[in-house]
Parts: C-alpha cells; structure tokens; sequence
C-alpha cells in the first residue's frame, strides 16, 4: 500500500491551466496519476500553482485505521478520509483548491465541454445526471471535455477555461459509462461519502487541445426524471442568474468582477432545463437545443 | 525561501525580476503561508514590476480578495455604525479594519477575517444588546467559554451575523483582565479620532494603533502572523519617521500603557527585520533595566520567525517558538488561573473527543 522510500511519488503535472506537484508515498495515488494523467506534459522547470501531498495519517491512525491527508502548500483544509480514498480524495482536494484559490476566475460547479469553438454548460445539482450526461456527449457525440466539475470563466475574456480531469462517476452511472466506446474507468472505491465512487478518464483530445478556451454559448440545466419523458423548457435569465449563483464556489468573493461576468456570460447564452429519462432522450435534447450533432 | 529573502523582496519588488520559476514558487507560497501575499502583490503592482503570467495569477487574486475584503469591511463598518449610533457610544475600530478605514499604508494589500472594535467597559450590555438586535449572535455557547471571556478575557466572546456570517469581537480593554500588564484602554478611547461619515465609528491616534499592535504581537503566543504584523508596525512606523516629537511621544505613550518592554521588543524586531530607522536612544530608554532581557526576547524571536512552507521549522526554531507560546500564556494569566485554565480546556476536549467538525483555515 505504501511505496517503498525509493519509489516515493514526487511528481510535477501540467493539469490545465495550472501546474500541480503531487506527493504521496500511496501506491494508490500513484497508480491513479499513471491511469488519469498519462497523457499530462510533464514540466520540468515551471512555476507550481498547487504543492500537493497526500500523506498517512497522524499517530495512531498511521496503522490504527489508517487515514491519508490531503495538504497543499501546506494547508490542510480537510479532515482525514479512510487510506484507501487518497486517490479520490486527491481529486476532491484539487477541486477545492481551484475552487476556494482566488486566482482572478469565477468557478462554479458545472460540467462544461465544447464543439466548434462552442461551450455547452450543465450545472451540477445532485442527482440531475450531469456526469453522466457530460461522459457521453464525449464519448458519444464527440465533444471535448473541458471540465467535468469545475466551470472555469475568465472575466476578462468571457471564456471559459479547459481543466481536463477525471469525470467522476457515482453509484449506477459507473456502469452505464463504462459500456461507452472508448471509456476508460478506473478503479472502484466503496463505501465513500458519496456510496461507491469511479473516475472515467478524459479523453486525448480534451488533454492536447486544453489550452484552448471555449465561447460560453448554451447553458443547460439537466434533470434525470426516470419514466416522465423527455421536454425542452426555456429557462429566464434572471433564474439562471440565481441557479448559477447558487452553485457559484466563489462569486461573492469575486465581487463586481464576479458579478459583471456572470451577467456578461448570461447575456451570451441560451438557457434551457432539460428533463429526460435515458441517456439517448438526453443526447437528442442536447442536439435539438445546440443545433450540433 | 528563507526569511531573509521574502524579506529583501518586499523591501525591493524589482529584485524579483531576477527569480527563476522555481524561485517564484517559493516567493509565492512562502508570502501566502505568511499572510503577506496580498501586500507583496500590492507592492509589485505599485512597483510596476513584470512578472510571469503564472505567478501574476495568483499575484492578480490575491490582490483581488484584499480589495474585495477592503469593500466588505467598509461595508461591515456602515452596518455596525448604523447598530451602535443609538448607544451615543465611541465604537473604536481596532487592527486590520482600523488601518484600511484609516487609510494608513499598513492596510493596503491586507488581509483580514474579523472586525475588533474597542467600546468603554461600562457600555458592553448596552452594546451587546444592540448587537443581537441588530442580528449578531453569540458563536460560542458552552457556558465555560462564555465565562472564560467575560471574567479573564478582555473582550466578549465572538459574534457572528446571522445573515452575512461577518465575525466582531468586542473588546473593553486591550489585555486580558488577568494579564501582567495593564494598557490605559480609556485613554485610547479618549484619544481616539473621529471616522469621517461615521456617527460612533473611531479610529485609534496614531501612537496607540502602533502600541496596540505591538502589544498584540508580543503577547500573542501563535507567530503564523508574526511577520504581516512587523510589515504592519514598519509601515506604520515609517508613516511618521520623519517627525522629529514623533519617537518621543512614542515613547511617552508606550510608558503610560505600561507596555515599554513589549513596544521595546517590537522595536527591536522591526529594526532587525525591516531596517526601520527606530532611534537608539528610544529602545534603551523603555528597555530600562530589562534591556539585557529583551535583547535576549529579540533572539528568541528571531529564531522562532520562520516563514516555511513545508512546514517544518529546524528544531530551535520549534523551540523558540514553545517557549514564546509559555511566555504568552504567563503574560496573560496568573500560573494557578492558567493550570486550571489549560486542564479545563483539555478535559473539554476528551469529552468532546467525538467532535468532528470540518476545519477551515483557508487563506487566500
């Protein structure tokens, strides 16, 4: 479980748009970096936006229960998760240091993914299927992932930022994905805060085209309603102001920065709520609202 | 990074220019762990320094937030205006928020959380009172706590707003009752300047926001902020280095708060740290017989100063700072009240050992 001293993971990752160094002496985290970030340029000599380690428990709980802890740059903004949760826990720790970092973007919890310079946002209310949803518009309609979690806006440009990582999936979705042409889903870990928990790693393209950012164009809020049919409805800006706002990680920190690119996004986009039943009623919608297929 | 290098940094941003990107990481989240990330950034900004795009980010954020604070707390300031004018009592703006309402230097690029205010011990219930009405709330509600503050402690436990979740202490003197030394809190009241557009907002004179904070840090026994706050005196300080009575009336002031030693030490320090041009004659006049002591103190806290990422100071460092943290207690409470103090606190905690709360000491 633990690497020998020798094989210690000290690694540096270009995870746009930032640069991360993980460390961690959990064979698991490694194994997950290896599966995930494969595909990661790796710099040697580059500013680090995020020091990460992912360390064993304090005292007793180094072998008593072991736990890992999740530090950046030295903070240690959580409580310890069970040892064998460092690897998903590595993922959570990096969304809310991207989250709770200012670093000049508004971030809010969505799924973003773009096709011909175009972004499609789904916001993530639980249970509406946005994971789902956003691994088979890649895998089955061919849209770049430019996040799964995390919708990074530039104020500045209006663009939203690409941060390729791990879709993460939950309970019943893990299967369903990994039946996708082309998916590949890690490993499995059970008995989570949020019941058993996999990642679906993001595909080559999401990765070689992340410093490309995308115009927000369609904002569509998804429902998973099993058995009531599929239905388009157009949602008002002023709602989709507040919808957003209520998934925002950092807009009131962001001030009138914050706020003026909100408003600047909305005045950009359609928004929608789309309800559906199955991934295919869900695909056919999105096709109909983006006029994409 | 060592010390000695954020230091010549923020003295002189254009020396930046010379770092490499592994240099920058460092500068970086060294400035962040010490809470200075806001203010070094402000200084490049006002420097008109070119730095790379990745560090600016984070450099660009930073500088962002403390603007944003800066706004919140001007408005916090209104709220708490408009809920204490009725009381016709002076509400004195200490620290962080005193500085940026006050506009001194020290408050530019801060960063900050709470709201410290100073009212006239005879007031408190009368302030309390208006706080909950005003939808403040007490945030600790075990009754030990409660006591604790009220009997031994120089201010009311803390109060959190319902509806913004913004955090006051309310403070009726500027050390724990309990403590060794004895600061005149009427006479900063009595001294204190009106905030312009504000009914009972005040801020301290000059001398004593400077003696305040001095006393703040030579009586606090955690140093994660030791440096922000020395960038504070400095800039404070340097506000006033040019004034020939300055230095005098300094020193006046410190000898009537009772508080020479600890504005002695504080002296010494930012002399040592940031080159203030601090008199001589000033330093042996409050240091007095005890000179050889502080100058001891000073080397105490020399080596416990360590600004370090990884988080793991040499071990005279992690000694230094044990023995500034046993200093700070014995200041603040007589040894029986401590012992009884520290084991109720202890006994508290294995009792509540299921407490499980999710920590949160996110910085910027």
């Amino acid at each position: 479980m633990v690497l020998p001293e020798s094989r210690v993971l000290d690694t540096t990752l270009r995870i746009a748009p930032f640069v991360v160094r993980v460390r961690s002496p959990f064979a698991s985290v490694l194994a997950h970096l290896e599966f995930f970030y494969r595909d990661c340029e790796k710099p040697q000599k580059a500013f680090i936006d995020f020091d990460i380690r992912l360390l064993p428990g304090l005292g007793a709980h180094r072998f008593w229960r072991p736990q890992a802890r999740f530090l950046v740059d030295d903070q240690n903004p959580f409580l310890p998760l069970p040892v064998n949760q460092a690897a998903p826990m590595f993922e959570w720790g990096l969304n809310w240091t991207i989250a709770s970092r200012s670093l000049g973007f508004v971030v809010f919890h969505a799924a973003v993914l773009e096709k011909n310079g175009n972004a499609i946002i789904l916001p993530g209310f639980p249970g509406a299927g946005k994971s789902t949803l956003c691994a088979a518009l890649c895998h089955l309609r061919g849209w770049r992932l430019l996040s799964d979690e995390l919708a990074i806006l530039d104020p500045v440009s209006g663009m939203l930022i690409a941060n390729p990582r791990p879709i993460s999936l939950k309970n019943a979705s893990i299967d369903i994905v990994g039946q996708f042409p082309g998916a590949r889903v890690g490993e499995r870990y059970l008995d989570t805060r949020k019941g058993t928990v996999a990642h679906a790693a993001p595909n080559l393209d999401a990765i070689e085209n992340a410093s490309q950012p995308a115009l927000p164009r369609w904002l569509v809020f998804p429902q998973f309603a099993p058995g009531e049919g599929h239905q388009v409805s157009p949602v008002s800006h002023a709602e989709a102001f507040a919808l957003i706002g209520e998934q925002s990680f950092n807009q009131e920190r962001m001030g009138e920065i914050g706020f003026r690119a909100l408003c600047t996004l909305l005045g950009n986009v359609d928004c929608h709520q789309i309800e559906y039943g199955s991934t295919s009623d869900a695909l056919e919608l999105v096709a109909q609202v983006t006029q994409q297929d | 990074m060592n010390r000695a290098s954020l230091l010549e940094l923020l003295k002189h941003p254009q020396r930046t220019t010379a770092l490499s990107p592994n240099g920058w990481t460092e500068f970086i989240a060294t400035a962040r762990n010490a809470n200075l990330l806001g203010k070094v950034a402000q200084r490049l900004h006002e420097a008109g320094v070119a730095v790379p795009a990745a560090p600016l980010r984070h450099l660009e954020g930073a500088r962002l937030l403390s603007e944003r604070q800066h706004h919140s707390v001007a408005w916090e300031a209104q709220c708490i205006d408009a809920t204490l004018a009725q009381t016709d009592e002076p509400v004195v703006l200490l620290k962080g928020a005193a500085y940026v309402l006050g506009r001194k230097a020290a408050g530019v690029g801060r960063l900050f959380g709470d709201v410290d205010v100073l009212v006239p011990p005879g007031s408190l219930g009368k302030i309390e009172i208006r706080l909950m009405a005003g939808g403040w709330t007490q945030m600790k509600s075990e009754e030990y706590d409660q006591r604790y503050y009220r009997e031994w402690m120089h201010e009311l436990p803390p109060m959190i707003h319902v509806r913004r979740g913004t955090v006051i202490d309310v403070h009726h003197t500027i050390l724990p009752l309990t403590a060794r030394s004895h600061p005149d809190a009427d006479a900063i009241i009595a001294h204190s300047i009106p905030l312009p557009g504000y009914r009972s907002l005040r801020i301290p004179c000059d001398e004593d926001l400077i003696i305040h904070s001095m006393c703040h840090l030579a009586h606090e026994g955690e140093l994660h902020n030791a440096l922000r706050d020395l960038d504070d005196i400095n800039s404070l300080l340097s506000e006033h280095a040019d004034s020939p009575d300055f230095w005098g009336q300094l020193g006046d002031r410190a000898e009537h708060h009772d508080l020479a030693a600890s504005v002695a030490l504080c002296l010494m320090l930012v002399r040592q740290f940031f080159d203030t041009p601090v008199p001589e004659s000033l330093v042996l006049r409050l240091a007095g017989a005890d000179a050889t002591a502080i100058r001891r103190l000073t080397r105490l806290y020399d080596v416990a100063i360590v600004p370090d990422p990884e988080g793991r100071p040499p071990l005279r460092s992690l000694a230094a700072q044990l023995l500034i943290y046993i200093r700070s207690h014995w200041l603040r409470m007589p040894p029986r009240l401590l012992v009884q103090h520290l084991s109720r606190k202890a006994w508290q905690r294995l009792t509540l050992a299921s407490g499980t709360s999710p920590k949160n000491k996110q910085g910027a």
